[in-house]
């Protein structure tokens, strides 16, 4: 069969330099591997605190928020905007927070309440005219310089048994989990997460049962403005605030299908595999076919688990009937 | 009281199945058609055809390719600009290799291109489904972009990655190249963008378009009438991707003249989608004002301040533009949920009864 | 249902609508005196406004200046047009195609702030006879005017940036011959602008002997861990960076996060700009970027703009970026241009110059470090000579560090190594001539 040696040697070194050398390169250096997938998971706390808006949202209206990013980034501007005018950290964090809910009644009562019942597309597209709006809004607001955000999170790097590690990342991981935590619990034991599942459950039944359907919404949409804050927050801090932010809403994409549009703890796993999946990918297989394969590398390993969960992770099981 | 079919009668099968059945809209179309071959080449300023309505009509042909897809089939994508760029470097490739080859068989090739390309991407649709699907497609748009970046061989190694449209003559015209007058560009451009619209438009009052709108409509259901969901969704990715790939080199080679992996990125998928959304899911027609929309908006919006004689700092009026952009979208999908084509459609039937409505 | 007035209102806003997209052609006809029309395709929104706004307010300023104590450019008034195209390869042709019937006698000179918009324009500006000036961007073989005659990359371009940048590594390591064997790491936005050095690169480091890894980052560059995780383990001697936009900042940060020294993290002049070190604060101190102006306000041309554009009120002028980088560099990119304009008229008479005069006054501008003192900027720029062959001028390139508060110059005018870059562009050139038919002129 390989009766040309010379390609069969170059085809073996091909499949050894994929399969092989790789793992081998995981194993003779171990920290810096475990740096690597480390990095990989604090870098997917931050995905997946962009992603846990989109879920909230999906899940309680059906809504395929494309807005989410926009939020990030306006109420990011809003924080610092606030901040740069003198307001203290903790009254700004206050007023941003009262701002998204602002622009959650806003749309609810200008956006969704008109298009109550239409097609998940028309929805959707709805919420990139949203996006554009508050582009534009924040823009006019704050304008489009950058800004420099500090909370007071701190932000010293330390040594681990070898590896580097953050203390910001450190805390950006632990504010992600925190937030799921009480979003989960929010949703299990608070008389509105009930009411908010019973919604996200079916629209109909719940308003029958006299769940008022515009509150759950706002609050809602409030709630994932509060996470845009967050979000906006954390990666603000790393990169300044600026028009950029509302473009993370991307990498959060291959995280939420992952993980599934209707599951907050899917949000998290699904961050925490595509953080490390990318990176992983990346570091061992990037530089064999010429890098920066992180984009897409997301996209396909989202793609990989639907083949086999078209739900993805965590979603609820599709159920179609004829 | 001129729009309308009382007295025109069908007496063969074939005049009823005429895509045109009644006598004002094959007028109307013919007019239009005179007016895109004749009277636009002649009177239209070459700001106007560089800058609106050769990319109006190359928009429109990717709306057409995105419109079979998501609109006739069901399967929402935002691979469009990957596709594009497929299609945009093949013809580039070939063109490059072939300089004999005729310009139109270059589009046409690029656009087989992309088509496979297309099958591939649209295998996953088979089991994945709305907004999963759409995410996922953005894996072939992120792909295919990192892809033409990469390989150096796809823009013959050159050093800055770009792609640059070289001369080629059609008829004795210069029709691609900075040296194509707009009129030729358009021209080529009409040409291509007309018989692929007519084309497509057949293709979904046919048997094709049927089985896309029976998966459409429920796939489950389609599939138990017996049409084969494998063959319907791949198809309508194959030849979805054949126009956005036509379009794309289109786009390369009769409206920009230079490009960059960059001008084919994510922005693009969604504006297409956009275009399709607004003109009207499941409308050829609904393309066509779906791309006029959102390439004329703009370009209005910036020109609005100036010709009413404000003169606003560039950067706030850039500003209000997005703004009032993102509410136009809002309006226009709370108004007409079905897209600006079913305005029109309204509209028409509407006149028939005009002015004795009841 | 009020469908019946949507539908009205359509129309009518579709009957309004048609003369507005024509609108640019209408008023372009009816002009008054001849001024020297200046298009300014800028960017102050969108994801790279950052960079783009001291941009357009320096390149503005100046020109205001120039109206504002000159009466214009020898007695001729200039008059400009911003358009925004926010960063976009498509937008930007639009505003070209807006702009270039503008003006009495035509625009004057193209600066598409953009690589995109630059690729996209060359083949088109010389049809149309418009000169595009991509200063310090754009296509690097556009430096060789035998077949570029319509672009001028003047006073630099990224190949010889890059080789400055090795000529500057090789001082500090004590002479070049010692770098044999150093690392190397390219941190590039992964685009067409950020490749352009790899080709320059790859050959010194055959040259040199140094070890180089390429890594690049995707846009918009907001998460670059796995980059600098390689940096990381690869260890390199020097990182040199060249990113636009929100990568800059990130860049900086997580150069900052593994603790790699920040005085062998070199940045290229896009990746040098107060907002791109002032995010990552204290820990930015030390950072090094390459530059073809002198940072700060300190020169007679930044006083007379704080005098007679914003009527000595500072403040104002320190709101308007006055002094930063990129805002300087808008003002270079002006001098440039106008003094191309005062060349052209040397030879056609003070009136307003057409683009082809315009492009004969860039081709033979000569700014001698005399012209530069008469023009209040000595020491500011380099001099600089462009010639019918030489649409690059050149140019050397300074390196400037990072204090804190402050962008101080740490190296002055470094060589380029013209040996080596130029027949790289005379190459690339000429495979452009013969893949678009180009015969090159001879000059």
């Amino acid at each position: 069969m390989f009766r040309q040696n010379g390609s069969f040697a170059k085809t073996m070194e091909v499949l050894n330099a994929i399969f092989v050398l790789p793992f081998v390169d995981m194993f003779t250096e171990p920290v810096f591997f475990a740096e690597v997938v480390v990095g990989g998971l604090l870098t997917g706390v931050m995905y997946s605190l962009v992603a846990l808006g989109f879920v909230l949202i999906f899940k309680a209206s059906g809504v395929f928020n494309f807005a989410q990013g926009a939020m990030v980034l306006f109420a990011a501007l809003t924080l610092v905007g606030l901040m740069e005018k003198g307001v203290p950290v903790w009254l700004a964090l206050i007023i941003a927070a009262g701002v998204m809910v602002i622009v959650a009644v806003v749309i609810e009562k200008l956006v969704l309440r008109p298009l109550v019942n239409q097609p998940d597309i028309i929805l959707f597209m709805a919420t990139i005219g949203i996006t554009f709006f508050l582009e534009g809004f924040g823009e006019t607001v704050w304008g489009s310089d950058i800004h420099r955000l500090d909370v007071g999170i701190p932000d010293a790097t330390f040594e681990i048994g070898g590896m580097l590690l953050n203390e910001f990342d450190i805390w950006a991981a632990a504010i992600g989990a925190a937030m799921v935590a009480f979003l989960a619990l929010f949703f299990r034991y608070t008389v509105i997460g009930r009411a908010l599942r019973a919604v996200a459950d079916d629209h109909q039944a719940a308003l029958s049962v006299g769940i008022p359907l515009k509150t759950i919404w706002i609050v809602v949409w409030s709630v994932a403005g509060f996470v845009g804050l967050v979000a906006g927050i954390m990666w603000g801090t790393k990169s300044g605030v600026q028009f950029s932010l509302s473009l993370i809403a991307l990498k959060a994409l291959p995280v939420l299908i992952l993980g599934g549009f209707t599951s907050i703890p899917g949000a998290i796993v699904g961050g925490l595999i595509i953080g490390v999946g990318e990176k992983v990918a990346e570091i061992y297989w990037g530089p064999l076919i010429g890098g920066a394969i992180e984009n897409w590398f997301a996209y396909m390993l989202a793609l990989a688990f639907l083949l086999f969960r078209p739900q993805g992770l965590f979603g609820e099981k599709i159920i179609e009937r004829v | 009281m001129l729009y309308r079919e009382s007295g025109q009668y069908k007496t063969s099968y074939t005049d009823d199945q005429a895509i045109f059945p009644l006598k004002q809209d094959r007028w109307l179309m013919a007019i239009a058609l005179v007016i895109a071959f004749v009277v636009i080449p002649l009177t239209s300023s070459e700001y106007m055809l560089e800058a609106v309505i050769i990319p109006f009509l190359i928009f429109a042909l990717a709306a057409i390719g995105l419109n079979l897809l998501a609109g006739y089939c069901g399967q929402i994508s935002l691979g469009t600009g990957g596709f594009m760029a497929v299609g945009g470097y093949t013809a580039y490739k070939l063109t490059t290799s072939l300089p004999d080859m005729n310009m139109i068989i270059v589009f046409l090739l690029s656009g087989v291109a992309a088509a496979f390309v297309g099958i591939m991407f649209g295998i996953p649709s088979l089991r994945i489904k709305g907004f999963y699907l759409a995410v996922a497609t953005l894996a072939a748009q992120f792909f295919l972009q990192w892809l033409f970046n990469k390989v150096e061989w796809f823009y013959n190694y050159n050093p800055s990655g770009t792609i640059t449209a070289p001369p080629r003559e059609m008829f004795g015209f210069v029709v691609t190249g900075p040296h194509a007058t707009a009129e030729a560009r358009y021209m080529i451009t009409l040409v291509v963008v007309a018989v692929l619209a007519l084309v497509a438009k057949n293709l979904t009052r046919g048997h094709i378009g049927r089985s896309w709108m029976a998966i459409r409509d429920m796939d489950i259901a389609a599939e138990i009438i017996g049409i084969r969901p494998l063959h319907a969704k791949l198809s309508a990715f194959a030849i979805s991707s054949f126009y956005c790939g036509v379009a794309g080199s289109l786009f390369v080679f009769t409206w920009l003249g230079s490009v960059e992996t960059e001008a084919f990125n994510i922005n693009l998928s969604f504006q297409v989608l956009f275009m399709v959304i607004i003109g009207g899911l499941g409308s050829i027609l609904g393309s066509f004002i779906g791309a006029a929309f959102i390439t004329a908006v703009p370009i209005l919006l910036t020109n609005a301040p100036q010709f009413f004689g404000f003169n606003l700092p560039i950067d706030l009026q850039k500003h209000f533009e997005v703004m009032i952009f993102g509410v136009l979208i809002i309006f226009f999908v709370i108004v007409e949920p079905h897209g600006l084509a079913r305005l029109w459609q309204i509209t028409k039937e509407k006149l028939r009864l005009w002015p004795f409505p009841y | 249902m009020n469908l019946k007035k949507t539908l009205i209102a359509a129309m009518g806003a579709a009957v309004l609508a048609a003369p507005l997209v024509a609108a640019p052609v209408l008023s372009s006809t009816a002009e008054a005196a001849a001024e020297q029309f200046f298009p300014m395709i800028i960017y102050r929104t969108g994801a790279y406004a950052v960079g783009g706004i001291p941009l357009a307010n320096g390149y503005g300023d100046y020109l205001k200046l120039l109206n504002a104590r000159d009466g214009g450019i020898n007695g001729v008034k200039i008059k400009f047009e911003e358009c925004e195209t926010q960063y976009s390869t498509k937008v930007g042709v639009e505003c070209y195609e807006k702009l270039k019937g503008k003006g009495d006698v035509g625009p004057t000179v193209f600066n598409p702030n953009s690589t995109g918009i630059t690729y996209a324009i060359i083949p088109k500006a010389s049809v149309d006879k418009v000169p595009v000036h991509s200063m310090g961007y754009g296509r690097t073989a556009a430096g060789d005017g035998r077949v570029f005659p319509w672009a001028f990359t003047f006073p630099t371009s990224y190949w010889s940036q890059a080789a400055a940048f090795i000529n500057y590594i090789g001082e500090r390591e004590g002479g070049k011959n010692n770098l044999k064997g150093k690392k190397i790491a390219f941190i590039y936005h992964n685009s067409g602008y950020g490749k352009e050095p790899l080709p320059t690169f790859n050959k010194l480091a055959k040259k040199y002997g140094y070890d180089f890894k390429a890594l690049a980052v995707d846009h918009p560059g907001q998460e670059q861990k796995a980059a600098w995780l390689q940096v990381r383990r690869y260890k390199p001697d020097y990182v040199f960076l060249t990113g636009w936009g929100v990568m800059n900042q990130v860049a900086i940060k997580e150069a900052a996060a593994i603790r790699f020294p920040m005085d062998h993290f070199i940045g290229n002049w896009w990746s040098g700009a107060e907002p791109d070190v002032l995010p990552a604060g204290k820990t930015a101190i030390g950072y090094i970027a390459a530059t073809f102006n002198q940072p700060g306000a300190g020169t007679q041309a930044h006083a007379d703009i704080v005098k007679h554009v914003y009527g000595g009120d500072a403040a104002a002028a320190k709101k308007g970026q006055i002094g930063q980088v990129l805002y300087n560099r808008g003002i270079i990119n002006a001098i440039y241009d106008t003094e191309a304009v005062r060349t052209a008229m040397g030879k056609y008479g003070n009136k307003a110059m057409s683009g082809e005069q315009v492009r004969w006054g860039l081709e033979n501008l000569n700014l001698t470090e005399a012209r530069l003192g008469e023009l209040g900027v000595k020491g500011f720029m380099g001099p600089i000579s462009v010639s019918c062959k030489d649409h690059e001028g050149g140019g050397k390139v300074m390196f400037q560090q990072w204090s804190g508060t402050e962008w101080k110059i740490v190296k002055g005018w470094t060589d380029t190594m013209q040996d080596v870059i130029r027949p790289m562009i005379e190459e690339a050139a000429a495979a452009y001539a013969k893949e678009n038919k180009i015969t090159p002129r001879a000059c």
